[in-house]
C-alpha cells in the first residue's frame, strides 16, 4: 500500500532480441532473394524512404495534421466524455433518461460516421475531428460513469456530513477519487484518437499520415509506406509512454494502487 | 420481554435538553429500522448506545447527523427538526479507513473540515497545527492516511471532526477494530476531549464495559423493529480510570445488569 513501487525503468536488452533479430533476417532475406516487389521492402529501403521523407518534409507536415486532428477531436471527445459521465453518474435520474440512448449509439462504430461527417463537414480537419471526439468519448463517458458510481459511499456521506454543496463535494471528493480510474479511461482513449485518425486519413480524408501511406502504396512504394507505417508506430508508442509517465507523475504513491492497466 | 421493561429506571441528572427523539419511525427499502423511539439527549451528557447488531444504533446517529430521515416521529435538535448535515454535528464513523481522503495527507484531511467552514485561509494553519497537536500525530502531519496505523487513522478522523467545533460528538463503534491497548488509550483521550469542552457525544458501541466506562447513561436497543428497551444512568466519579473503575462495585453490578439484557435480548430473539 504505502510503497510506491519504481517504474520498470530500468533498461532491459533481452527485449530488443527478437525485434532486431527479424529485421536481420528480413535484410538478409532480401539480399539472398534480389527482392524486386511492390508490396515488400528491404528494411534499408525503408529506412532509406524514411529519411527522405522526414528531410523533404512530407512526413512531417503529415504528423502535424494527424497530430493536430487526432488531438483536437480527443480534447473534444475527452470534456463531452466527462462532462456526461460526470451527470450520469451523479444523477440517477439523468442515467435513467440517457441509458437507452446510450446503448443505442455506442455500437455504432465510429468509422461508420465517415460518410455522414463528409457530408455534413466535407474533407479536412473538422470531418475528422468530429470522428475522433465521437470515438474518444465514449470510453470517458462509460469509465467516468461507473467511476463515479463506485466511489466509496462513505466519502459521500463525510462531504455531506461536513455539508459541502454539489460543487465542491465534485472537486473535493468525487473528482479526485474518481481520478485514478477516470486517467485510465483517458490513456486508452489516447490510443484511440490515434487509431481513428488514421483510419480516417486511410479510408476518405486526403491529410495526414493515412493518407500519405495510401498514396505511398498506390504509387507502389513500399519503402516509404512501411517507414510511414514504422513511424506511426513510433508515435503510438511514444503517446503512451507519455501517459504512463504522467500517471506516475500525478498519482504517484498515494494512489497508485487503483490504477494499474 | 417483561423482564426488560422491569431494568432500572433512569434516575435523569437535570440537564438542558439539546437532542431529542419523539416517537420516531424509521423504514428503509420497506424494511421497518426503528419504531417509536422516544429520547431526550441532555446537553454535555455522554450517551452509549449498546445493542445487538441489526438494532438500529448507527440509524440513530445517522438521524441525528441529518443523513437519514425520520419516516414518523421527529428528530429535534435545540428544539427544531432536524433536516440536513450541520457543521455543529460531527460524526465518527467506524471504518477509518473508507472516511479519510487517501490523497490527502493528514493535514490536508483535516483541512477538509476547515475548508467546509467560512473559517479564513489564513487561521487554517495554525488550526490544522493545533489539532494534530491535541491528537498526537503532529510528526505524521504529512503521512497520507495509508501511511498510518488504525489507530491513527482513527485519531485523524477524530481531529478533522473535532475540526468542525462540534457542540454534538455522534460516534458510530469507533473504536470496534483496534486492538485492545490502543482502545484504551483513545477512550481516554475522548472523555478528555470531552471533559475539557463540554460536547455532548452520543457513541453507539457493542461492547458493554466500553460503554459504562464512557457513559453517563447507557441505553440499549432491542432488533426488528429496533426500540428502546432499557436504559442505565452510570453513576461513576470522573475522571475515571481504566484500572480502578472497572473494579468499583457500581460498575460490576452495571456490567451484570447490562449483559442480563443483551442476553434476554437474544434469547428472545432466538425463541421469536
Amino acid at each position: 500500500m504505502s510503497s510506491g513501487a519504481a517504474p520498470r525503468s530500468r533498461f532491459d536488452w533481452r527485449g530488443f532480441v527478437v525485434p532486431v533479430l527479424l529485421v536481420i533476417t528480413a535484410q538478409v532475406a532480401a539480399v539472398v532473394t534480389h527482392l524486386q516487389s511492390d508490396s515488400l521492402a528491404a528494411p534499408s529501403e525503408i529506412l532509406v524512404a524514411g529519411i527522405e521523407a522526414l528531410m523533404d518534409g512530407t512526413v512531417l507536415r503529415a504528423t502535424r495534421d494527424t497530430l493536430i486532428m487526432a488531438l483536437s477531436g480527443l480534447a473534444i471527445g475527452v470534456a463531452v466524455g466527462l462532462f456526461l459521465g460526470l451527470l450520469l453518474g451523479l444523477s440517477r435520474i439523468a442515467d435513467r433518461l440517457m441509458e437507452f440512448s446510450i446503448e443505442a449509439f455506442r455500437p455504432i462504430p465510429s468509422v461508420a460516421l465517415i460518410p455522414v461527417a463528409m457530408l455534413v463537414y466535407g474533407f479536412g480537419y473538422r470531418m475528422e475531428i468530429s470522428i475522433v471526439a465521437f470515438a474518444t468519448a465514449w470510453p470517458m463517458l462509460l469509465f467516468t460513469r461507473s467511476a463515479v458510481g463506485s466511489i466509496e459511499p462513505r466519502l459521500v456521506e463525510v462531504s455531506r456530513a461536513l455539508g459541502f454543496g454539489v460543487l465542491a463535494r465534485v472537486w473535493k471528493i468525487i473528482l479526485p477519487a474518481a481520478l485514478p480510474r477516470i486517467f485510465v479511461a483517458f490513456r486508452l482513449a489516447v490510443g484511440i484518437a490515434l487509431i481513428v485518425a488514421v483510419t480516417v486519413e486511410i479510408a476518405a480524408n486526403p491529410y495526414g499520415l493515412g493518407y500519405t501511406m495510401m498514396v505511398a502504396q498506390q504509387s507502389l512504394r513500399p519503402g516509404l509506406m512501411f517507414a510511414i507505417l514504422i513511424w506511426i508506430g513510433l508515435i503510438g508508442w511514444f503517446l503512451n509512454a507519455l501517459m504512463i509517465w504522467a500517471q506516475h507523475r500525478l498519482f504517484g504513491p498515494a494512489a497508485m494502487t487503483a490504477v494499474q492497466l | 420481554m417483561n423482564k426488560v421493561e422491569q431494568t432500572s429506571k433512569p434516575r435523569r441528572a437535570v440537564r438542558e435538553e439539546l437532542i431529542a427523539f419523539r416517537n420516531v419511525n424509521l423504514d428503509l427499502g420497506g424494511r421497518k429500522i426503528l419504531q417509536d423511539i422516544d429520547l431526550a439527549v441532555g446537553k454535555g451528557e455522554f450517551l452509549c448506545i449498546v445493542g445487538p447488531s441489526g438494532c438500529g444504533k448507527t440509524s440513530m446517529l445517522r438521524l441525528i447527523a441529518g443523513l437519514f430521515h425520520v419516516s414518523k416521529g421527529e428528530v429535534l435538535y435545540r428544539g427544531k427538526p432536524v433536516t440536513k448535515p450541520r457543521q455543529d454535528i460531527a460524526i465518527v464513523f467506524q471504518d477509518y479507513g473508507k472516511a479519510l481522503l487517501p490523497w490527502r495527507t493528514a493535514a490536508g484531511n483535516i483541512s477538509l473540515a476547515l475548508e467546509a467552514t467560512d473559517a479564513p485561509k489564513a487561521q487554517r494553519e495554525m488550526r490544522i497545527a493545533e489539532l494534530l497537536d491535541k491528537i498526537g500525530l503532529t510528526d505524521h502531519a504529512d503521512k497520507f492516511p495509508g501511511q498510518l496505523s488504525g489507530g491513527m487513522q482513527q485519531r485523524l478522523q477524530m481531529a478533522r471532526c473535532l475540526a468542525q467545533e462540534p457542540a454534538v460528538l455522534l460516534m458510530d463503534e469507533p473504536f470496534g477494530a483496534l486492538d485492545a491497548l490502543t482502545r484504551q488509550a483513545l477512550q481516554d483521550e475522548v472523555l478528555s476531549i470531552v471533559a475539557g469542552s463540554g460536547t455532548t457525544v452520543v457513541f453507539v458501541t457493542h461492547d458493554l464495559e466500553e460503554a459504562i466506562y464512557l457513559g453517563d447513561r447507557v441505553i440499549g436497543l432491542c432488533p426488528n423493529p429496533g426500540r428502546i428497551s432499557a436504559a442505565f444512568e452510570v453513576d461513576l466519579a470522573r475522571p475515571r480510570d481504566q484500572l480502578t473503575t472497572p473494579e468499583q462495585p457500581e460498575f460490576l453490578r452495571l456490567r451484570r445488569e447490562l449483559f442480563d439484557f443483551i442476553k434476554e435480548v437474544e434469547t428472545h430473539e432466538v425463541l421469536a
